[in-house]
C-alpha cells in the first residue's frame, strides 16, 4: 500500500493563489462609476448617481 | 512582437481623464499583491476583503477628487493605504475587550467595579478641565492635529489628507503640539494625574 500523507502548504504558497472576490473588484469598479465629484469653492462634494 | 505594458502612470491619467477601464486593468494588475499583502496581516479572509474594498474607496476617491500627486508611485502609494488601514484595523481591534488565558486566573480581575468613585471622578473631571484649558493654548495647526489624533483617533494619513498637509508635516506638528503641552503644563506647575 502506497504511503497515505498529506502535503502541507506553506505560507508563502497560500498567498501565492490569493485574490479578492469578483463582487468586490465588480463593487469597486461600480462605485467608480457612480462617483462624481462636483468641485465646490471651499471643498469638493462627492454624489453617488445610480 | 513584444506588446508594450502601459505604465501606471499613464493608467492612473487616463482615469482621472474619465476612462474607467483604465481603474479596472489598475485593480486587476495589483489586486493579487495588495490584496495577499493584506491577508497576510490579518490572516482572515473576510477582513482582507473589506480592507481591501476600503483602500481602494480611498484610492478613488483621492483620484476623482485631483488629489493624487505621486507621479508613478500608484502601487507604494496603494500599499500604503491598504497599510494604515490594516493598522486602523488592529487599533480598534485593541479597544475590545480580551480575555487573558495565560498566567493565573483572577477572579477579581473580572468582577471588580471599574467604575470610578465620586472623589475620582472629580479629580478626573478636573484633570480634563485643566487639560482642555491647557490645550487651548497651542497654536492652531498644533491645537487641530492634536484634536484629530487624541479626541477623533483619526490616522496620520486621514489628518493629512483632511487638512491638506503631508503626513510629515501633521507628525511634525503633533511632535511640536507634545513638546508644547509639556512646557505649558510645566509654567502653570499643574499635576495631571490622580
Amino acid at each position: 500500500m502506497g504511503n497515505l500523507y498529506f502535503e502541507k502548504t506553506s505560507k508563502e504558497e497560500k498567498l501565492k493563489n490569493l485574490n479578492p472576490k469578483e463582487e468586490t473588484i465588480k463593487f469597486l469598479l461600480d462605485y467608480s462609476k457612480a462617483l462624481k465629484v462636483l468641485p465646490g469653492e471651499k471643498e469638493d462634494f462627492e454624489m453617488l448617481l445610480n | 512582437m513584444e506588446k508594450t505594458k502601459v505604465t501606471d502612470a499613464v493608467l492612473v491619467k487616463d482615469y482621472i481623464n474619465g476612462n474607467e477601464l483604465a481603474l479596472s486593468e489598475l485593480i486587476r494588475r495589483h489586486q493579487h499583491r495588495i490584496y495577499s499583502f493584506i491577508y497576510s496581516k490579518v490572516f482572515d479572509k473576510d477582513i482582507a476583503e473589506d480592507i481591501f474594498q476600503d483602500t481602494f474607496i480611498k484610492v478613488i476617491n483621492t483620484l476623482k477628487r485631483g488629489k493624487y500627486n505621486e507621479e508613478g508611485k500608484f502601487l507604494p502609494w496603494v500599499m500604503r493605504i491598504a497599510h494604515n488601514l490594516v493598522i486602523d484595523h488592529f487599533r480598534k481591534n485593541k479597544r475590545m475587550p480580551k480575555f487573558d488565558n495565560s498566567g493565573d486566573f483572577n477572579i477579581f480581575s473580572v468582577l471588580s467595579d471599574s467604575g470610578l468613585n465620586a472623589e475620582k471622578q472629580i479629580i478626573k473631571d478636573q484633570i480634563e478641565s485643566d487639560l482642555r484649558e491647557v490645550i487651548r493654548e497651542l497654536p492652531e495647526d498644533q491645537l487641530e492635529v492634536l484634536t484629530m489624533r487624541i479626541y477623533k483617533e483619526m490616522s496620520f494619513k486621514e489628518i493629512s489628507e483632511r487638512t491638506g498637509v503631508s503626513i510629515n508635516t501633521a507628525l511634525g506638528r503633533m511632535r511640536y503640539a507634545l513638546i508644547n503641552l509639556r512646557k505649558i503644563i510645566e509654567k502653570h506647575n499643574l499635576v495631571l494625574t490622580n
